[in-house]
């Protein structure tokens, strides 16, 4: 058990951006959404220390702000996911047989069509918006979870402690989530805050597509499809919400990696 | 099994994937909710005009001869006529797909020249500065969304400097080449991180193989073994990798088009969907999975043309 310097940076992002999106008015200077006409599109200065956009919002505190938007996009496009390729992986590791072969044939399936392509194909007939987007990334995303959990199940299916207890004449209920479970979880997990940092990037692009958080919600794709028609005269606008994403993004995948060693899951 | 079975057998799955790929889309489309009919004549249409729009399209038969009239149609390519560009659906995409695949190609060429000699430098010097400063770069790169990367590009090299042009496609080849040059660069980031990183475990693990060992004691130079035994094991390793990577590379695609307003079919999709143009984005959905099955496949050919194992 060692922590490493991946873990220690990630999880300070982290931190940052679990303290910002909890109580972003500590740190917000100003309202985000409250228009300043006597700083419009003002570069960056000591007032407003990321600049403001072109109603005078203030591009910090929107960027502030915006944080609790990407962290519940990271958590809902990997916690729902998580949750049914879990259990599908679950059932077809325990079941096996047919069950293992049709779930085969449908992961084939699956993965031909591009995962961004599927996720907008699924957008596109239910409709933009955060809750269709959870609703199509559960629909498509549930993929990798299902494969490992079932790599896990197989592995734990053999073991010792699930023979005992089928002697004891456990219900297979009771053997797989109580036994299975807890030992098969360790790598999903650990795939899971990884994935974390994808969701953060599938998020804020579906927001510049249009097609993700609608405005006027401060979420850090729209922010930057708001700046990218100002990029050449006033860049602020754009700029440090894009930093913002890079370093949550970086947080998920630093501390996916530290835990990954810490916990010596191999990927 | 001789190779040649191999390869039949390999030939032929791809007949059950294409008709597996267009039930997918037509149950997709059918089972998710939201009425496409109204959704194309808007809200305001009478239940007369919906209706027949309705007979029109053929959605008043049973689902199961909508399925086969669906797949018929699609292998003769006729997927009917985009609402939005009144052409017929093919004709649009047809035009508009190569545009993608060069851009694709321009950008599986950059990532390979920036990620293959990084990989070497990285690999020969692990757990040194420049591994460490290589790793670093990559994991920023895989970090930040292609959008973004193409903003800042956009901005400084288009925008800023005028080294290249803001956007569109140009009218000959060496104009193409100029147009998706930039483009191309945003979208082989994220791959060249990949690669990257696969290549360097690769080269390491390579390193350490007792065939390597054998081929110094034999008294090979280094250069030799890092040629003929390390490189070329890397090498069947990353062409694998990139036709894994194809449906990746479409879906950066389609935010890189939208970014740099490249007339391909990853636009095509967005402005479909603004546009409610459902018969577009229904057969790109299908023609893109083709693509990415293609891509299989044809990673699997020359998996077994460069490695003598595969198919014995």
């Amino acid at each position: 058990m060692r922590v490493s310097l991946s873990l220690l940076i990630g999880g300070f992002l982290l931190a940052l951006m679990l303290i910002a999106a909890a109580v972003p008015d500590w740190f917000a200077p100003f309202d985000p959404l409250v228009f300043d006409f006597e700083a419009l599109s003002a570069p960056p200065s000591g007032d407003h220390w990321f600049g403001t956009d072109q109603f005078g919002r203030d591009v910090l505190s929107r960027t502030i702000h915006a944080s609790r938007i990407d962290l519940q996009i990271a958590v809902f496009c990997v916690i729902f996911p998580l949750v049914l390729g879990g259990a599908i992986g679950l059932l077809v590791g325990w079941y096996g047989g047919v069950v293992d072969a049709i779930f085969g044939r449908l992961v084939d399936l699956v993965v031909t069509f591009p995962f961004l392509v599927l996720v907008i194909f699924f957008v596109a007939v239910l409709g933009p918006g955060l809750v269709n987007v959870y609703i199509a990334v559960t629909c498509v995303g549930w993929v990798p979870y299902a494969k490992l959990m079932r790599a896990e199940v197989l592995v734990q299916a053999q073991s010792d402690y699930v023979a005992a207890g089928r002697v004891l004449g456990y219900r297979m209920p009771r053997i797989v989530l109580r036994h299975i479970l807890p030992n098969a979880a360790r790598p999903v997990l650990v795939y899971a805050v990884t994935d974390m940092a994808l969701a953060i990037l599938l998020g804020s692009s579906l927001g510049y597509l249009g097609l993700g958080a609608q405005p006027p919600t401060a979420e850090w794709g729209v922010l930057i499809a708001d700046g990218k028609n100002f990029f050449t005269t006033a860049p602020w606008m754009a700029l440090f919400p894009g930093v913002a994403i890079v370093l949550a993004g970086l947080g998920f995948s630093l501390t996916g990696d530290g835990l990954a060693d810490l916990l010596a899951v191999k990927r | 099994m001789n190779r040649g079975t191999w390869l039949l057998g390999r030939l032929a799955q791809i007949v059950p994937t294409f008709v597996m790929i267009g039930v997918a889309v037509f149950v997709l489309a059918r089972l998710l909710p939201g009425d496409q009919v109204s959704a194309m004549l808007g809200e305001r249409a009478s239940d007369d005009t919906i209706a027949r729009m309705q007979a029109q399209l053929g959605l008043d038969r049973s689902v199961f001869v909508q399925l086969l009239d669906f797949l018929a149609a699609a292998v003769r390519g006729n997927f009917g006529d985009s609402m939005s560009l009144r052409l017929p659906v093919l004709q649009v995409i047809a035009e508009r797909l190569p545009v993608t695949l060069a851009l694709m190609a321009i950008a599986v060429v950059l990532a390979l020249s920036i990620a293959l000699p990084l990989a070497f430098v990285a690999a020969l010097n692990a757990n040194r500065w420049p591994d460490m400063l290589i790793r670093t770069i990559f994991q920023i790169g895989l970090s930040s969304p292609v959008f973004y990367i193409g903003l800042l590009l956009l901005t400084v090299f288009a925008a800023g400097l005028r080294w290249f042009p803001v956007g569109g496609y140009g009218d000959d080849w060496g104009e193409h080449l100029y147009h998706l040059f930039l483009p191309g660069l945003t979208l082989s980031f994220s791959f060249a991180a990949v690669v990257m990183r696969n290549l360097r475990a690769g080269i390491l693990a390579v390193l350490t193989a007792e065939y390597v060992d054998f081929a110094r004691a034999k008294g090979l130079s280094a250069g030799v073994v890092l040629g003929r035994h390390v490189l070329r094991n890397a090498l069947i390793a990353t062409v694998t990798l990139v036709g894994l990577h194809v449906g990746a590379l479409l879906g950066g695609a389609v935010i890189t088009e939208t970014v740099f307003a490249v007339p391909g079919v990853g636009r095509l999709m967005i402005d479909s969907i603004l546009a409610r143009d459902y018969p577009v984005i229904q057969a790109l959905t299908l023609v893109l999975a083709i693509l990415v099955s293609l891509a299989f496949l044809l990673t699997d050919l020359v998996q077994m043309w460069l490695d003598p194992r595969v198919g014995r």
